[in-house]
């Protein structure tokens, strides 16, 4: 079943259009990230799901239901809000019971479903502290608790991963894809960091200019970038210009090539270019070289074992023919 | 490269002004100290001392013969307190603040609520100046204004009269306690002047509490299912009540204190501060009209501990 479907939805705010003519359809039970850069329309969309806004045109529905007119407390969908919006005046456990509370569930029976909650996200026994007392990590996972007590059939988390550091954040990322896997809950996640969106989602939609740009499974998105935006944003593909893309026998047309996909030296089979070495770094597992060649600087992900060149030296690289993917050159 | 920048400390500036700036960077506290005497003397000496001594005064008593003062310590003062003529007067000037703190509450709340959540730009300039305006004219102006706006040849009679409404306010002014010949007269007048004289103060902290609070948790309280009814009972008015109690404290305080409003507009009966200038001024009794003084102040010590013991400060 689908869980949320936009149909031509645009959000105008005056001349703005920060989503623009979107159509999407997230299945139930999908872990499905929405990314783009800021400003990209990704995080409109989310307030056009939760209802804190309404669409200037289009159609939207939750699980087959008219969502365009109900207000957000009608809505059997909950929000992980980006710097979390726990309330300051409640205790956690006040906080994560919030949601039973204006329901109308009893206060013995909300208070253990709270603390039940607290136990999932692994803070068990920190009810009676307040939101201020909490480090960041923390406030994150009593949101993340606030929300799921309410047996939302839609999450929707607002980069609830962006005020935390690196450790943290890879660790949460783990912890709430086995959380989605468990729960069985249509996850709707918004991000800018396209590491993230990789690792953690089933789909990704790459916003831009209020449009998506490519709809598909990271490994398509990541594989075969449709536009130059999504190859330069999601990950960090070469962009062949359409010159060099013909010079090396392949259609006039802007080009994708990912950085592990090029080798040094030749091989049978493959596709070869000549270039200059800018500058080369070292990665650990691997070097990333950049190469001057036709006026494209081209990057390279070389294996550590393979013997960097160093800047200035000639170098010859090649690569396999179905690596290179022609896209759309709009930009 | 010059001189200057090849040195890697610097030449002090010359002179006592420079010797001097070199003491207070390396001794903060006295210059600190030196900036807090002067106010810390007059709030000490002068503020609270002019207080103290006037606590001392109501512990005294007044010769009902001589009609001197009577320097030796008792409560009998305060006893006089108790007798109805006076008790009444406290009763009344206490149900007034109340009535005007709750008034100016519930006319300020929608107003600061606006201001912090929608007005923007321009408006919010509009707005301060709404409020701030009436405070930049005199008090008596605006008290003797209000006299005539209320009087029974004033622009409120006239209006109701060509609204054909003049029998509402004839009902309401023949009613026992709130009513009178005019509004001029009546404690429905005197409540109006406090409710408008004292609206700046309601609302300056409400809006500033209001405004701290961030958007996102009455997006929140919604997004977890709290209809506006809920986010207003659980979020906004408990985050608000800080800005509540702050201006209560200024409108019931004030109220508890004036004696200026009530004298020109109203009835004859005392309030407080017409009691205490009464005292002082015309009967010569400094004791009483001290200890007349000290109600407010009990009354608004009370109301604040009162006030912490139902959390009003917990969201500071």
């Amino acid at each position: 079943m689908t869980a949320v479907l936009f149909q031509q939805v645009s959000r105008h705010f005056g001349a703005v259009r920060a989503v623009d003519d979107v159509d999407l359809a997230i299945a139930e039970g999908e872990f499905f990230a929405m990314l783009g850069p800021s400003g990209s329309g990704k995080t409109t969309c989310l307030r056009l799901m939760a209802g804190f806004e309404q669409p200037t045109a289009g159609h939207i529905e939750i699980f087959g239901e008219t969502a365009e007119g109900v207000p957000p407390y009608r809505r059997n969908v909950n929000t992980v809000f980006q710097d979390y919006a726990l309330f300051p005046h409640l205790s956690i456990l006040e906080n994560v019971a919030y949601g039973l509370m204006v329901k109308g569930v009893a206060r013995a029976e909300r208070l253990k479903a709270a603390e039940e909650a607290l136990a999932m996200v692994k803070l068990p026994g920190y009810g009676a502290r307040r939101p201020g007392q909490l480090s960041g990590g923390q406030r994150q996972r009593v949101a993340l608790a606030r929300a799921l007590v309410n047996r939302p059939r839609v999450l929707l988390l607002d980069e609830p991963l962006g005020a935390l550091d690196l450790k943290l954040r890879e660790q949460m990322q783990e912890e709430l894809k086995s959380l989605q896997k468990s729960l069985g809950i249509t996850f709707v996640f918004v991000t800018h960091d396209q590491g993230e969106a990789l690792s953690m989602a089933d789909r990704i939609a790459v916003f831009n200019d209020g449009k998506i740009q490519q709809l598909g499974t990271p490994e398509e998105v990541y594989k075969r970038p449709k536009t130059r935006f999504v190859a330069d944003f999601v990950g960090s593909s070469n962009v062949l210009t359409p010159d060099f893309a013909a010079s090396l026998g392949f259609p006039r047309t802007y080009a994708s090539l990912r950085p592990e996909a090029i080798a040094l030296g030749d091989g049978p089979g493959r596709k070869r270019f000549t270039g200059t070495v800018a500058a080369a770094s070292f990665l650990g597992a691997a070097t990333r070289v950049t190469v001057e060649a036709a006026g494209n600087r081209i990057a390279a992900m070389l294996p550590a074992a393979a013997g960097v060149p160093a800047p200035g030296e000639a170098v010859t690289l090649s690569f396999l023919p179905e690596d290179l993917h022609p896209m759309d050159g709009e930009q | 490269m010059s001189a200057l920048a090849e040195r890697s400390i610097l030449e002090g500036r010359a002179g006592p002004a420079g010797r001097l700036s070199d003491f207070f960077w390396r001794n903060p506290k006295i210059l600190l100290l030196l900036m807090l005497t002067p106010p810390l003397l007059w709030l000490g000496v002068i503020y609270l001392g002019s207080l103290f001594a006037l606590l001392l005064q109501s512990f005294f008593s007044i010769d009902d013969f001589s009609g001197l003062i009577n320097y030796e310590f008792t409560l009998s003062t305060y006893r006089q307190l108790l007798i109805p003529s006076n008790f009444d007067i406290i009763l009344r000037t206490v149900v007034m603040a109340a009535l005007v703190t709750l008034a100016s509450a519930a006319i300020a709340f929608p107003i600061a609520y606006y201001a912090a959540r929608y007005a923007r730009g321009k408006w919010k300039v509009v707005f301060y100046l709404g409020v701030m305006l009436p405070l930049w004219s005199s008090y008596l102006v605006k008290v003797y204004a209000w006299k005539l706006i209320l009087a029974k040849e004033g622009i409120v009679t006239w209006a109701l009269a060509k609204l054909h409404l003049l029998w509402l306010l004839d009902a309401w002014l023949s009613l026992p306690v709130v009513g009178g010949n005019s509004l001029s007269i009546s404690y429905t007048g005197t409540f109006i002047v406090f409710i408008y004289v004292w609206m700046p103060f309601m609302i300056l902290p409400i809006q500033a509490a209001l405004e701290r609070v961030p958007g996102n948790l009455i997006e929140a309280s919604a997004d977890l299912g709290g209809n506006p009814a809920q986010t207003f009972r659980h979020v906004i008015f408990p985050l608000a009540l800080p800005g509540i109690i702050a201006g209560s404290i200024f409108t019931f305080s004030l109220t508890l204190g004036d004696y200026i409003i009530p004298q020109i507009i109203g009835s004859s009966r005392l309030f407080i501060g017409q009691a205490v200038y009464a005292q002082q001024g015309t009967a010569g009794n400094i004791p009483l009209a001290a200890a007349f003084t000290v109600v407010p102040i009990v009354i608004m010590g009370l109301y604040l501990w009162m006030a912490k013991r139902q959390g009003a400060f917990d969201a500071l």
